[in-house]
């Protein structure tokens, strides 16, 4: 990964979580901060064709997930009404109320439902990232060091691990955020506690064989420190297949995060959420009219995780090419 | 089977059992075929052993996994033909194919682990092979198991049948892989290195069954190896191969007396011979490498490292084989076959002072290492002087590595003591060793591919050596100093900015040289640096170690079990077994006698290409013991030709002393010891 591509991220991610986490805090400063990501996401998506054209794959995944990224910079300048507002309850689909059009139709209390997918994408995005980003942090350093310092640190690191995997996972979450208290910090907690256990065990493995190898022995010999070892001999040396789980399981916390909301259990209403928007719609959806507002966050959420599997598959598939 | 008449019987002895025709192979790339065997002929005749040599990435494997039809998706054979006994062999399909591989043709590989089965018994693999391809009764194909177990001479074959791979040595291994080959009554039988990862006594235990297997059982053989010493102990015709191509094909004798092609005789002036030392006939390496199989040159492949280039006609057009001897089937693919002065002496090296030994930096006394039931290191003692190279030899097990680490802090030792230059590290870990003591002594590894980071660039490896042992501070001068220890080492400084992956093995090795000279250390350790590598970039490696340990002066511990290299390199050398020094002495008196008997069958076990000497065959019975379970008395008592029972696997055996250098620890009488024969020989043509 290049420097160019890391500012782009920078450039996106950075402004995207303040907005989403920190909005009420930024006041006027909220207006603007979205603006330079959108042309960013449009640079990134266009370097991603260019480097990974070989592997249509990843070109399909990169599409679906750069679609969604988009939506998420750009959901404040779009010509939106309100996603929390109620307007209309009960428009079909292409509806016109007010000399507003319904493209997606409303919800059972007016809502827009096309404003409530396009908003509702920023909060899954950036909750299922900030979720899998400290996941890895926790699990990759764990597994580091059980890997690499071996002895007491794995026996410890390992026991705990395999506490935590011995719950269910969806036992784990409802535990979780009931002790803690339900909030989106609360969901990175539970997140992680089911998350990190497994990417240690997998860093652990990785660390395990990459010890054994000359060069971590010639940085020993040359008395170099055990953090220095483990974060840059150790490493860097694993992030191929890092990467490819990382990706899969951003897939994965993000149904989670749309499970839990859809249970009642995730981020709070009234901002819009895909699974806070099936679990609402979850009623009136029984009579095929109004499926609608249950089917287009259905399949919002399963291509935004299909784009995201399809990037890890194009990512493995190239990875194995070299 | 068929039944033959005597006729077609006496036509098939003249007709080969596998013939290549002008066979090509190509490997799909990304960017479209890239060409791994051009133009390969070949004819095999019936209890003929074949030998197929050259560096990696030569297409020896590839024309093996040819005939076996192994070529999986990627690789394609793109012109020419392969006829087994007459019979098209890229025709057939299906089962007429399986009932030929492991049938018909067998294949040995290097790796004898992997061959086997680990979730089978011994026996239950074995007895598969005549059950399978001639649906014999599981009793009687037992009966024929164990006595083909017998044939590559293992001893409680019984045993064997009933145990599990991982419970018998890689030697053993070997010896049930090539007795599974062997069952099916093979015609043709594929050898492909499978001595590499065996250990050298155990590999001449296997060499001597292979040179038996034509005569004994009839059956014709392809050895696949890179070490021409290896071919000339077990073949009778060989091809030489570089990059893709045949270049020199003939009876052993013919090609390794008379090579008719430069390249050949690169391999040979790049392999240091029994009686010389670095002194005495330096090695000549072939300059540059291989070229990539996609950007080969044009006309002659060797052309751009050969000295004997002649522009605008070796770059022409393809070279042809030419024959030069018909009644030995010699033939060499060079334009100037017959221009070249082949006699001539090669031309010398560098020219070598002889290096100037200082006082004693490194003491080891009594040293000695115990891992809970193991005994790794016992008793060493020994010392190095400035500017020495001291050669540490033995097999695995011995113990070398173990010391290694001990010497250089990354474990302690339970007893003894190593003083540098006044200092006792024999119980100092690395992370309580001063800057100065760490870059004093600095280590080469074993694999080039491991020696260095994939993730981060060479220069930035090196700088960070510098840095951290506080040898310069100042950015600027550390990039300068990079540069410097890049010259060194003899690499392009823009490699600098390169990636590990970028480089060749030898390439990378350099690279390690560098980086363990980067603090100007008085002694550096070498664990094997150069088994890993190909024979003619050995040379070069081996010229380049000298070369720099000459100039700083440097103390060189030289580990590795290659007796030829240490040989050629070391000053003075200490041979182990299971933990405990055998003998040490210097390099001339441990090559002639008196030898310790488990040196002797060390130099017995080095293969010899070079026709002028002829060596006393010496073969050890049985396996090195686990160092878990050692034997009681003298650790070599239970191989030992010249055991005495009731002493040698009692009591430990005393130190004789030959000279103030010369020490060998044996029970044997002195003056049988000084009666022994030499080992080498040098043949007067």
């Amino acid at each position: 990964m290049n420097s160019r591509v890391v500012i782009l991220l920078a450039l996106i991610w950075f402004p995207l979580t303040a907005y989403v986490m920190f909005r009420s805090a930024l006041g006027a400063l909220a207006n603007y901060l979205l603006l330079p990501a959108i042309p960013s996401v449009i640079v990134l998506y266009v370097l991603a064709l260019r480097s990974w054209r070989e592997s249509w794959v990843a070109i399909v995944g990169v599409s679906l997930v750069s679609f969604w990224l988009l939506m998420a910079v750009a959901a404040p300048y779009l010509p939106l009404v309100d996603p929390n507002k109620p307007l209309v309850p009960f428009l079909a689909p292409g509806g016109v109320r007010h000399g507003i059009l319904f493209l997606l139709g409303s919800d059972m209390r007016g809502r827009d439902v096309l404003s409530r997918t396009v908003w509702g994408c920023q909060r899954v995005l950036v909750w299922g990232i900030t979720a899998t980003s400290v996941a890895y942090a926790v699990g990759a350093g764990c597994g580091l060091i059980a890997g690499y310092l071996g002895g007491w640190w794995d026996e410890f690191v390992s026991f705990a691990s395999n506490v935590l995997l011995s719950f269910p996972v969806m036992v784990l979450f409802i535990l979780v955020l009931n002790l803690l208290g339900q909030s989106g910090f609360n969901i990175i907690i539970a997140v992680t506690c089911s998350s990190a256990p497994v990417i240690m065990r997998i860093v652990r493995g990785l660390a395990l064989d990459a010890k054994s190898r000359d060069y971590i022995q010639a940085a020993q010999t040359r008395g170099e420190h055990p953090l220095w070892i483990m974060l840059v001999e150790l490493l860097p040396n694993v992030r191929g297949p890092i990467i490819v789980d990382a990706s899969l399981r951003l897939g994965y916390t993000t149904v989670a995060i749309t499970t839990l909301t859809f249970l009642g259990l995730g981020l709070q209403p009234p901002d819009p959420d895909w699974g806070l928007m099936i679990k609402e719609a979850a009623t009136a959806a029984l009579l095929w009219k109004y499926s609608y507002m249950m089917i287009v966050p259905a399949l919002s959420v399963s291509s935004l995780i299909l784009g995201i599997n399809l990037i890890a598959d194009g990512l493995r598939e190239m990875s194995l090419r070299d | 089977m068929q039944i033959m008449s005597a006729q077609t019987n006496a036509a098939a002895r003249d007709t080969p059992i596998l013939e290549c025709r002008n066979l090509s192979i190509a490997y799909a790339g990304r960017t479209g075929d890239v060409p791994a065997v051009v133009d390969f002929n070949l004819a095999l005749m019936p209890g003929e052993a074949h030998g197929l040599v050259g560096e990696s990435g030569c297409g020896k494997s590839t024309i093996a996994l040819a005939i076996m039809q192994y070529l999986g998706r990627a690789g394609r054979v793109v012109g020419g033909r392969i006829l087994f006994r007459g019979r098209d062999l890229l025709a057939m399909k299906g089962e007429e194919l399986r009932s030929i591989r492991g049938g018909a043709i067998a294949m040995v590989y290097q790796e004898p682990m992997a061959s086997l089965n680990p979730s089978m018994t011994i026996g239950a693999q074995l007895i598969e092979v005549p059950m399978y391809h001639e649906s014999m009764e599981r009793r009687a194909a037992a009966a024929r198991a164990q006595m083909m177990l017998d044939r590559v001479r293992m001893a409680d074959g019984e045993r064997i049948m009933r145990s599990y791979p991982h419970q018998i040595s890689g030697g053993q291994q070997q010896r049930v892989v090539i007795a599974m080959a062997l069952l099916s009554n093979p015609a043709l039988l594929l050898l492909d290195e499978p001595t590499t990862a065996l250990d050298v006594t155990v590999e001449a235990g296997i060499v001597d069954l292979i040179r038996n297997i034509s005569t004994e059982f009839g059956t014709s053989m392809l050895y696949i190896s890179h070490n021409l010493g290896l071919v000339r102990e077990t073949c009778d015709r060989v091809t030489v191969m570089y990059s893709g191509e045949a270049v020199e094909v003939g009876s052993v004798a013919s090609v390794f007396r008379g090579m008719r092609h430069p390249y050949t005789r690169g391999l040979f002036a790049s392999m240091p011979v029994p009686s010389a030392d670095k002194n005495s006939r330096p090695l000549v390496s072939i300059p540059g490498q291989p070229p990539p199989p996609r950007a080969r040159p044009p006309g002659c492949f060797f052309g751009p490292r050969c000295a004997s280039f002649v522009a605008g006609r070796c770059d022409a057009r393809p070279v042809p084989l030419s024959s030069i001897d018909a009644s030995q089937g010699h033939a060499s693919r060079c334009l100037r076959v017959d221009e070249i002065a082949w006699d001539a002496a090669p031309a010398p090296g560098p020219g070598n002072i002889t290096a100037t030994v200082g006082d004693i930096v490194l003491k080891v006394q009594e040293l000695s290492k115990r891992f809970r039931h193991v005994t790794a290191n016992d008793g060493l003692t020994f010392d190095a002087r400035r500017g020495e190279t001291v050669a540490i030899v033995g097999e695995s097990g011995c113990g070398k590595s173990t010391f290694a680490r001990i010497l250089m802090g990354l474990i302690q030792a339970n007893s003894g003591s190593i003083d540098l230059a006044g200092l006792e590290l024999s119980k100092l870990p690395v992370t309580r060793r001063n800057a100065n003591t760490i870059r004093s002594l600095q280590m080469i590894f074993q694999n080039p591919f491991d020696t260095l980071n994939p993730s981060h660039t060479v220069g930035s490896q090196i700088a960070r050596v510098i840095r951290k042992l506080g040898v310069l501070r100042d950015e600027s001068r550390v990039r300068e100093r990079v540069l410097d220890l890049l010259d060194l080492v003899k690499l392009p400084r823009d490699f600098a900015e390169r990636r590990p992956r970028q480089l060749s093995g030898g390439q990378k090795q350099r690279v390690g040289v560098a980086r363990a000279f980067a603090g100007n250390p008085s002694v550096v350790v070498a664990d094997e640096p150069l088994s890993a590598l190909d024979m003619s970039v050995q040379a070069a490696v081996t010229e380049l170690l000298i070369d720099i340990q000459r100039r700083e002066g440097t103390t060189l511990l030289f580990i590795s079990h290659d007796l030829s290299v240490v040989r050629y390199l070391s000053d003075r050398i200490v041979v182990m077994y299971l933990g405990q020094i055998m003998e040490q002495g210097r390099t001339h008196e441990v090559f002639t006698p008196p030898y310790h008997p488990y040196t002797e069958a060390l130099l017995s076990a080095v293969p010899i290409a070079d026709q002028r000497y002829a060596k006393r065959k010496v073969l050890l019975t049985g396996e090195i013991p686990s160092a878990a379970n050692p034997p009681a008395g003298c650790p070599f008592s239970t191989r030992c030709p010249y055991r005495i029972v009731g002493t040698c696997d009692r009591r430990p055996p005393p130190v004789q002393e030959f000279s103030a250098s010369h020490r060998i620890a044996c029970h044997l009488p002195r003056e049988e010891l000084l009666a022994m024969q030499p080992v080498f020989e040098e043949v007067t043509q």
